[in-house]
C-alpha cells in the first residue's frame, strides 16, 4: 500500500494503518510494517538511522561505528507502547546523526555512499544489529505483528507525513523476524513488496559488483538497493529505471520509432540483470514521492486511485475505499506500468540531473500517467 | 608373422537371404568397407560404425555389432589401452581422432539440476506469456546514458547504448568448423539456418567462400595463427571477428588440415596452395602478451569499422585471468571451449588428457569478472559438448551468456560420432571433401534440420525459464541460486557457486 499527497500536506500515520487493517487476511501477523516521509521535520537535514538491536552488546557495537565515523546530535529509544499480541521486540532506537565531516572527506565518498557503506558494514558485520532505515526525513517502522498492531506500537498517530507506505507479510520461505518485515530500504529509498522476485539469483550478484552486500537474502532488499543504483548512482530518470527494473516485451520495444526503441534497447541489454523477473507489485517511498509498479505481465494485483491530490495504490481496493471516502478514479495499472506520485515543492529530480520535468514527459514514450487517468473499470 | 595383432572393433553383418544385392552399401560407405561380387562382402577392420550403409540400406538386412572379443580382466589395462599399445607398435605414429572427448570423466551438467516454482512465485506458462531468448552479444556500458530529446522523452547519448552488439532471438549459435575440415554444402546449411533463426554461425579458420558472403551478417569471421582467407573484403563482410587462440579439444594445438582435404575451392578460400597441408600453429606469432592481444584486436576493430572481436580460449587452468586479461584487452565476448568440445583431428591423447570442463571454466571467468566489475564488458561463449537444451540452460545459469554447439550441429546433420572426421572418408558427406560424399548433404535440407534442432531447444529452454518462474533469459543467466549439486564435493561446488541441493 502507498499513499501520497501530492500537494505536500501531511498525513496522520493513522490513515496507513487503516489501509492495512482492511487487507489484514493478506498476512498472518508474522511481519508488518510502514515507512512514512516527510515525519521529522525538526531534523531535515540529519540521516536518521532506525535501529534494532537483539542486545545490549550489538547496541554498543553498533553505537561504536557510530561514534567513529559520525556526529550523532540525537540519540533516544523509539517511542513505543505496549500491544497486545506484539512481543519479542528488539532494542530498538534511532539517531540523527550526519557523516563526521573531516571522515567523509577522506573517505572520498558521497554522504550518501558514505551511509550505504555503514548500512552494509552494520547489517554485515555487527552481530545482532539492523539498520531499519537510514534516511532524512522518514524513517521505516516495522516488526512481526499485524500491521495495524505495529502501527499501534510505533505510535504511528503522533506522525505526520505527505507519503505512507504500508505492508502485510505472509512469510513463506523466511521466518518470521523483526528485521525481516518490509519495507526494506536503504538511505531515503523504502520497499513494500507483494509477490516474490524469482530473479533474486542474478539481481543479487549483479548488485555485489558494485559493493552492495545483499545480506538478508530476501528479494525485497535487491529492489530498495537496485532503485538506489539505477536512480542515484548511475542518475537513470524515474520513468526509465522503473522501465529497466519491468522492461517492455521485446515486441513492443520493436514497435517504438528507431530514437526510442534504442534507448530501451540498451536499457534492457545493459540492465538484464537488473531486471526484476517473477510475480511483484512494489511500491517503492522516497523524499519527493513514491511510484508503484507490477511486473511486466501483472502477476500480482496492483490498484490504484486517486482523489484530489492523493494519489493512493494498495493490493486491494477495499484499502483505497477505507481511506479515500470519494475517489474520482479507480484504475489497475498496466502490467510494468509504472504510477508515479511526485510531491510538489519537493526537489525533483529527485537524485542526478537527468529528470524531465513532470510536465515535460510524453506517456507516449514512458507509459506514465501523468495527468489524467483514464479511468479502468475494476472488478 | 600377422600385419595386425588388433582384432576389428566392429562385425558388419549382412543378412544375404534378406539382401537385395543392389550394392548400395558399396557406395554408401565412405571407408571402403564393402566389395561387391554379386553380393557385398565386408572388410570388418575398417568399418566405422558410422551406420550410413544401415540407414540406406533398403533391405535392412544389414546390422553393426561390437566386436566383443573375450580379453582377460584387467582392471588396469583397459582393452582400449592394450588396444593403444598394439597401434603404435605398429605405426610408430600419434594417434589421431575426431569429435570430442569420449572418456568417461565426471560430467558436471549431470550433477547439477534446476530449481522450479510454486506457491508464492509461480510457474509461467510458456505456451500462453511471452518468453524471451533474445540476447545482445557484445561489450556494455557499465550504464545507460540519456538525454532529454526535446520531445518529451530521452535519447541516447553518444556511446551510452550497445548499438555495436549483434542481437540474437536465441542464446544458441553454431560453433566454429571451418571450410575445409567440413564440406561447403555443411557451412551452407550453417549459414542459411543462422540467417533463419537470427543468430550466427562461425567460419572457424577456414576462411568464407565467395557463396556465403550474402550471409555475411550472420556470421562470425575467424582469424587464427595461419590467417587462412583473411583479406579487409572477408574481415568487413562478417558480423563480427572472432581471434581463435585455442580450442577446447585440443589447447596448446594448433590446426591441422590434411593437404587430401586442399582442394581448388578450399585452396581458393584459404588463400593457400592445392593439396598442400594447411597448419595454424597453436602460438600467433605476433601475440605474446596481453599487450600484443590488444593491438590485434584493436587492428581488427580497425580494418572492419569497429565490429565487435571476439577471444576463443580453451578451457584451461587459470582461466579466469587469462579471461580477465583479454576482457581488459578490448574483446567484445569471450568464447570459452571445455575439453569435451569435438573436432575433425586432434591428438587423441591431448583431446583425452588436456583441458578441464566447461562448466568449471563458466563459472570461473563469470566470478572473475564480477570480481574485478567487468562483467558487462564481455559476453561469455560458452562451448564445449553442449549436448542439450538442459545443458545449455545450466551453462547459461552458471553465467554464459550465450552457448554454441558444433557436434550437435553435425548430429542434426547426420553424424553418427563414428569419430573418423580425420580421414576425410565421412560417410555422411561432413566432413570430407570428396564430392561423392559432399553432395549427400543438401544444404536446404541442411539448413531445415538444423532450423528445427535450435528451434527445438529454444522451445525448451522457454519451457526452461517458464518453470523457473522468469520469462526473459537474462534473469537465468548468471542466476546460479537456480540451481543445485547432487554429488558433487564441497571445493566444486564452492568453484561453481551453486549450493548443494536442499538447501
Ligand atoms: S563404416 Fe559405416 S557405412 Fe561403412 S560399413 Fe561401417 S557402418 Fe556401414
Ligand atoms: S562427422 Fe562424419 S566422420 Fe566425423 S564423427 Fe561424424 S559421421 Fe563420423
Amino acid at each position: 500500500m502507498g499513499i501520497c499527497d501530492e500537494s505536500g500536506e501531511l498525513m496522520s500515520g493513522v490513515e496507513a494503518i487503516k489501509a492495512m487493517a482492511v487487507q489484514r487476511d493478506r498476512g498472518n501477523g508474522l511481519g508488518g510494517g510502514f515507512a512514512g516521509y516527510g515525519i521529522y521535520p525538526e531534523f531535515p537535514d540529519h540521516f536518521c538511522f532506525h535501529m534494532m538491536y537483539h542486545d545490549a552488546k550489538a547496541k554498543e557495537e553498533a553505537e561504536a561505528v557510530f561514534d567513529r565515523f559520525f556526529v550523532v546530535d540525537l540519540a533516544e529509544p523509539m517511542p513505543t507502547r505496549p500491544v497486545k499480541g506484539i512481543s519479542d521486540a528488539p532494542l530498538l532506537w534511532r539517531y540523527f546523526l550526519n557523516p563526521d565531516p573531516h571522515k567523509l572527506e577522506n573517505s572520498e565518498m558521497s554522504a550518501e555512499d558514505y551511509i550505504v557503506h555503514t548500512v552494509m558494514l552494520i547489517n554485515s558485520e555487527v552481530d545482532g544489529a539492523f539498520v531499519a532505515s537510514s534516511g532524512k526525513n522518514m524513517g521505516a517502522f516495522k516488526g512481526v505483528g499485524f500491521p495495524e498492531e505495529i502501527g499501534h506500537y510505533y505510535l504511528l498517530e503522533e506522525y505526520a507525513g505527505h507519503t505512507w507506505t504500508g505492508h502485510n507479510r505472509f512469510p513463506t520461505n523466511t521466518p518470521g523476524w523483526w528485521g525481516g518485515a518490509h519495507p526494506f530500504t536503504l538511505l531515503d529509498w523504502s520497499i513494500v513488496h507483494n509477490g516474490e522476485i524469482s530473479s533474486y539469483g542474478i539481481n543479487s550478484r549483479y548488485l555485489e559488483q558494485f559493493g552492495y552486500k545483499c545480506t538478508l537474502g530476501t528479494d525485497t532488499e535487491v529492489a530498495a538497493y537496485l532503485f538506489d543504483l539505477l536512480l542515484r548512482r548511475h542518475k537513470l530518470p524515474l520513468e526509465l529505471a522503473c522501465k529497466a527494473l519491468a522492461s517492455p516485451l521485446w515486441t513492443e520495444i520493436d514497435r517504438m520509432p528507431e530514437e526510442e526503441a534504442e534507448v530501451y534497447r540498451s536499457l534492457r541489454a545493459v540492465y538484464g540483470p537488473a531486471m526484476l523477473n517473477g510475480p511483484f507489485a512494489i511500491v517503492l517511498g522516497f523524499n519527493g514521492g513514491m511510484v508503484a509498479m507490477n511486473d511486466r505481465i501483472k502477476l500480482r494485483p496492483l490498484v490504484a486511485a486517486r482523489q484530489g491530490t492523493k494519489l493512493m495504490v494498495a493490493s486491494e481496493e477495499s484499502a483505497m475505499r477505507e481511506v479515500l471516502d470519494a475517489p474520482d478514479e479507480v484504475w489497475a495499472p498496466k502490467a510494468g506500468e509504472p504510477v508515479i506520485a511526485r510531491v510538489k515543492g519537493m526537489p525533483w529530480p529527485i537524485h542526478g540531473d537527468l529528470h524531465l520535468a513532470a510536465d515535460e514527459v510524453s506517456t507516449a514514450v514512458t507509459g506514465v500517467h501523468t495527468a489524467h487517468h483514464e479511468p479502468v473499470e475494476v472488478n | 608373422m600377422p600385419t595386425s595383432l588388433i582384432q576389428p572393433e566392429f562385425l558388419v553383418e549382412i543378412d544375404y537371404d534378406k539382401c537385395h544385392k543392389c550394392g548400395r552399401c558399396v557406395q554408401q560407405c565412405g571407408w571402403g568397407v564393402y566389395s561387391f561380387n554379386e553380393r557385398p562382402f565386408p572388410d570388418d577392420s575398417k568399418c566405422r560404425a558410422c551406420h550410413r550403409c544401415v540407414t540406406y540400406c533398403p533391405a535392412h538386412c544389414i546390422k553393426i555389432k561390437k566386436n566383443d572379443l573375450a580379453l582377460r580382466d584387467n582392471a588396469n589395462w583397459s582393452p582400449e589401452l592394450r588396444k593403444n599399445v598394439w597401434r603404435q607398435a605398429e605405426s610408430g605414429g600419434v594417434m589421431l581422432t575426431g569429435m570430442g572427448n569420449d572418456k568417461p570423466y565426471l560430467k558436471i551438467f549431470d550433477h547439477l539440476v534446476l530449481d522450479a516454482c510454486q506457491v508464492t512465485n509461480p510457474s509461467i506458462d510458456p505456451l500462453r506469456e511471452p518468453m524471451e531468448l533474445r540476447t545482445y552479444l557484445g561489450r556494455k556500458p557499465d550504464s545507460v546514458g540519456v538525454e532529454s530529446n526535446g520531445k518529451g522523452g530521452y535519447k541516447l547519448k553518444d556511446g551510452g547504448g550497445v548499438s555495436n552488439n549483434i542481437k540474437l532471438d536465441t542464446p544458441i549459435i553454431f560453433s566454429p568448423m571451418s571450410y575445409g575440415s567440413v564440406s561447403l554444402n555443411v557451412h551452407k546449411s550453417l549459414a542459411m539456418a543462422a540467417e533463419r533463426l537470427g543468430i550466427l554461425m562461425n567460419t572457424g579458420e577456414g576462411g568464407l567462400h565467395a557463396d556465403l558472403y550474402p550471409y555475411g551478417k550472420n556470421v562470425i569471421v575467424q582469424v587464427a595463427s595461419g590467417r587462412f582467407g583473411v583479406s579487409p573484403e572477408y574481415l568487413n563482410r562478417g558480423a563480427a571477428i572472432e581471434i581463435k587462440v585455442g580450442q577446447g579439444a585440443k589447447p596448446g594445438i594448433g590446426g591441422h588440415l590434411p593437404g587430401e582435404k586442399i582442394n581448388k575451392e578450399v585452396s581458393t578460400t584459404r588463400m593457400i596452395p592445392q593439396g598442400s597441408d594447411a597448419i595454424s600453429p597453436a602460438p600467433h606469432h605476433d601475440i605474446y602478451s596481453i599487450e600484443d592481444l590488444r593491438q590485434l584486436i584493436y587492428s581488427l576493430k580497425e580494418a572492419s569499422g569497429y565490429k565487435p572481436v571476439g577471444v576463443k580460449i580453451a578451457a584451461v587452468h587459470n582461466v579466469g585471468a587469462i579471461a580477465s586479461g583479454i576482457v581488459r584487452a578490448g574483446a567484445d565476448y569471450v568464447y570459452l571451449d571445455g575439453f569435451s568440445g569435438g573436432t575433425g583431428a586432434a591428438p587423441a591423447i591431448i583431446r583425452d588428457h588436456v583441458g578441464i570442463p566447461l562448466e568449471i571454466a563458466i563459472a570461473v571467468v563469470d566470478q572473475r569478472l564480477r570480481d574485478e566489475g567487468i562483467r558487462n564488458q564481455a559476453s561469455i561463449i560458452a562451448a564445449g559438448s553442449i549436448r542439450s537444451s538442459a545443458d545449455a540452460a545450466k551453462a547459461i545459469a552458471l553465467g554464459a551468456d550465450v552457448v554454441a554447439i558444433g557436434s550437435a550441429s553435425l548430429m542434426a546433420l547426420g553424424c553418427h560420432l563414428c569419430q573418423g572426421c580425420h580421414t576425410g572418408c565421412c560417410s555422411w558427406g561432413l566432413t570430407t571433401q570428396k564430392p561423392e560424399l559432399t553432395r549427400r548433404v543438401d544444404p536446404e535440407w541442411g539448413a531445415e534440420r538444423l532450423t528445427n534442432l535450435v528451434n527445438a531447444w529454444s522451445h525448451e529452454l522457454q519451457e526452461i525459464l517458464g518453470a523457473l518462474g522468469v520469462n526473459a533469459v537474462e534473469s537465468l543467466r548468471g542466476s546460479r541460486e537456480r540451481l543445485r549439486a547432487v554429488g558433487l564435493d564441497q571445493q566444486t561446488c564452492e568453484i561453481l557457486g551453486v549450493k548443494p541441493a536442499g538447501l
